[in-house]
């Protein structure tokens, strides 16, 4: 966004006037609105099918590129780092505006949408980094993920508290006193209150012990058979594939390979040039 | 043992009650303040102008009410013209807000851009107070003037330090009381309120949550149009009204603001009173006090006044700028800071 004036600070560097961490990063365009449409064509639960884009007016980074997910089944992202992994991510979401391709869930064609109009649409969303308000309790945490509900909301929160019962001990502590596992933890709780058809990840594990990272892997395919599609972007991929029903490697935007979770685990091609060996 | 109390009475008469006042005022601007910094991200230099324009509806409503025989004595007439100012005000700061800083949210501008508007913002506030009231003193308080009076004090007690403790002194501590639990109880009970702390934490998860971004800041200017109409208010009341004043109060308050963290409505509240005590402390005379406490030859000759309150300013100035030197996250951690 270089090209934009207003935010040209003239080397003003000076952070007492205010913190850029809590501002907003996503480049949204707040004007943007569109409506649902019914699409056609028979198609899996979730698709971004043939999806070229990049960031506002900047160089293309994903370039025809096709993931999918289905009904209650987890998809996971991988790839070498700078693949577009988590840019193919955010063009599912809306967060990016996509020159070729489009973005279906539940047969209506959702890619004239904004990231606020799929989270009604029943897609939830959990950034990698800033995924939780950190000086909120973790009860205001859930309370806020269900912002969007009028109904009583306590059932879903109690669900959450099941699948993650070290938050319900923890709920009147700000989110920010957690430990990084519990912060994760939090961040899918509160993207579960929406009650979402589809849970999108953006590398859940990142920074957490080996030990937390199986923990939360076992919570997401708990998930998963409560109905819910699972789309997860992955670094570590030798156990998230694992998991895997459908696995997607990218190699610089595009497609590289597709299989199940099992097959691509088994494949030498992709173990000798992903998994290492 | 009366030297004692004598002291304490004066202490209480020139210390505490001006600077508890002094203080709940700053307090309530500071909120203004903070909010502004936690929801829209800038530091709004209008906040003191702001102030001024809700008094002077307010003071313009007083004086209407006043001619129609209207009034509520015991009490200041001010009391019944805020509803009145703090609507207008509003619609003051709605239409600024749809008509500059909408246009630079929308472009995502950096926060100095957002700064230097306000500033530009306040020299418009500005005129138009002058251009509508004028740039002289204005009085428009009524009703009882005071609580406790000197005298009866003395009477009452048998000292020979009165203490007083005007109507206005009185109404500003409740007053501010009032708005603060409200306030706290709006920003950590109620769904909006919780959806407003949830911007300031973390925009982009808030977005993601299904919160109105515009809606939130509607709101904000809602809250800080109460917030600078009823402590522009209270200070016209407790002192006099100058709009140049409540210029000057731009200081005290960002110091308050700074002081308690920048963004911790908390924070701005106990600011508000470090820098009403320093202030009035640093600028009393205290050879009244020291005469009754200390043996009769230690009697101190001079006025025992560390800086004459023609630099009261410097005091909330010197607080700023330490604070920003060793602690720039203020006492209480800011939330946005």
């Amino acid at each position: 966004m270089s090209d934009n004036p207003y935010r040209d600070a003239r080397g003003n560097k000076d952070f007492s006037v205010t913190d850029p961490s809590k501002t907003s990063h996503l480049d949204i365009d707040p004007t943007r609105s569109g409506q649902a449409v019914p699409a056609d064509g028979d198609a899996p639960f979730l698709i971004g099918e043939n999806m070229t884009g990049g960031y506002g007016r900047g160089a293309d980074i994903l370039h025809d590129c096709t993931v999918a997910v289905n009904r209650g089944e987890i998809a996971v992202i991988v790839g070498p780092n700078g693949a577009g992994k988590s840019t193919a991510m955010k063009a599912i979401f809306g967060m990016l505006n996509l020159r070729k391709g489009r973005v279906v869930i539940d047969g209506r064609d959702i890619t004239a949408l904004s990231p606020q109009d799929r989270v009604a649409q029943g897609m939830a969303f959990v950034p990698q980094t800033n995924n939780i308000f950190t000086s909120m309790t973790v009860e205001e945490n859930l309370e806020m993920g269900a912002f969007l509900r009028r109904d009583d909301i306590s059932g879903t929160m109690e669900q959450v508290y099941e699948l993650f019962p070290i938050l319900r001990d923890k709920r009147r502590q700000a989110a920010g006193e957690l430990s990084g596992g519990q912060r994760q933890q939090v961040a899918v709780g509160r993207a579960l209150m929406t009650q979402p058809k589809v849970l999108m990840l953006d590398e859940p594990t990142a920074g957490v012990s080996p030990i937390v990272m199986d923990e939360l892997f076992d919570r997401i395919i708990e998930v998963a058979r409560t109905g819910i599609s699972i789309l997860m972007v992955e670094q570590n991929a030798r156990q998230a594939l694992a998991i895997a029903d459908r696995g997607y490697v990218l190699v610089q935007g595009r497609n590289r390979y597709t299989d199940t979770g099992e097959a691509l685990l088994a494949d030498p091609e992709v173990r000798k040039s992903f998994l290492g060996g | 043992m009366i030297d004692i109390l004598n002291a304490l009475a004066a202490l209480a008469n020139y210390v505490f009650v001006p600077a508890i006042s002094y203080g709940s005022q700053l307090a309530l601007g500071a909120l203004g303040i903070t909010l502004i910094y936690g929801i829209l991200r800038f530091s709004n230099f209008a906040h003191g102008d702001t102030m001024a324009f809700g008094t002077m509806v307010v003071i313009l409503t007083t004086w209407w009410f006043q001619g129609m025989g209207i009034s509520i004595a015991p009490l200041p007439t001010a009391l019944l013209a805020l509803p009145v100012g703090i609507v207008v005000t509003l619609v003051l700061l709605l239409g600024t807000d749809r008509a500059v800083f909408r246009f630079y949210r929308r472009t995502k501008a950096a926060p100095i851009v957002f700064v230097m508007a306000s500033l530009g913002i306040m020299f418009i506030y500005n005129g138009l107070v002058r251009f509508i009231i004028g740039p002289n003193e204005q009085r428009f308080s009524d009703g009882a003037r005071f609580i406790i009076k000197a005298r009866e004090f003395k009477a009452a007690t048998g000292l020979n330090e009165g203490l007083s403790i005007k109507l206005s002194q009185g109404i500003t501590v409740i007053t501010a009381v009032i708005v603060v639990v409200v306030l706290f109880w709006f920003l950590n009970r109620t769904r909006t309120g919780k959806s407003m702390r949830a911007f300031s934490d973390n925009e982009d998860l808030a977005l993601l949550s299904g919160i109105n971004p515009e809606r939130v800041v509607t709101i904000s200017w809602v809250l800080v149009a109460i917030l600078a109409t009823i402590a522009g208010t209270l200070y016209g009341l407790d002192k006099s009204y100058k709009p140049f004043t409540y210029f000057q109060l731009l200081l005290p308050m960002f110091a308050a603001a700074i002081v308690g963290g920048l963004g911790n409505p908390v924070g701005a509240i106990a600011g508000g009173f470090v820098i009403s005590f320093s202030e009035v402390a640093v600028t009393y005379a205290w050879k009244k006090v020291l005469v009754y406490l200390l043996p009769e030859q230690w009697a101190p000759d001079g006025l025992v006044q560390l800086m004459s309150t023609d630099y009261k300013f410097a005091v909330s100035f010197s607080i700023l700028v330490i604070v920003l030197l060793f602690r720039p996250t203020g006492i209480f951690k800011g939330q946005s800071v």
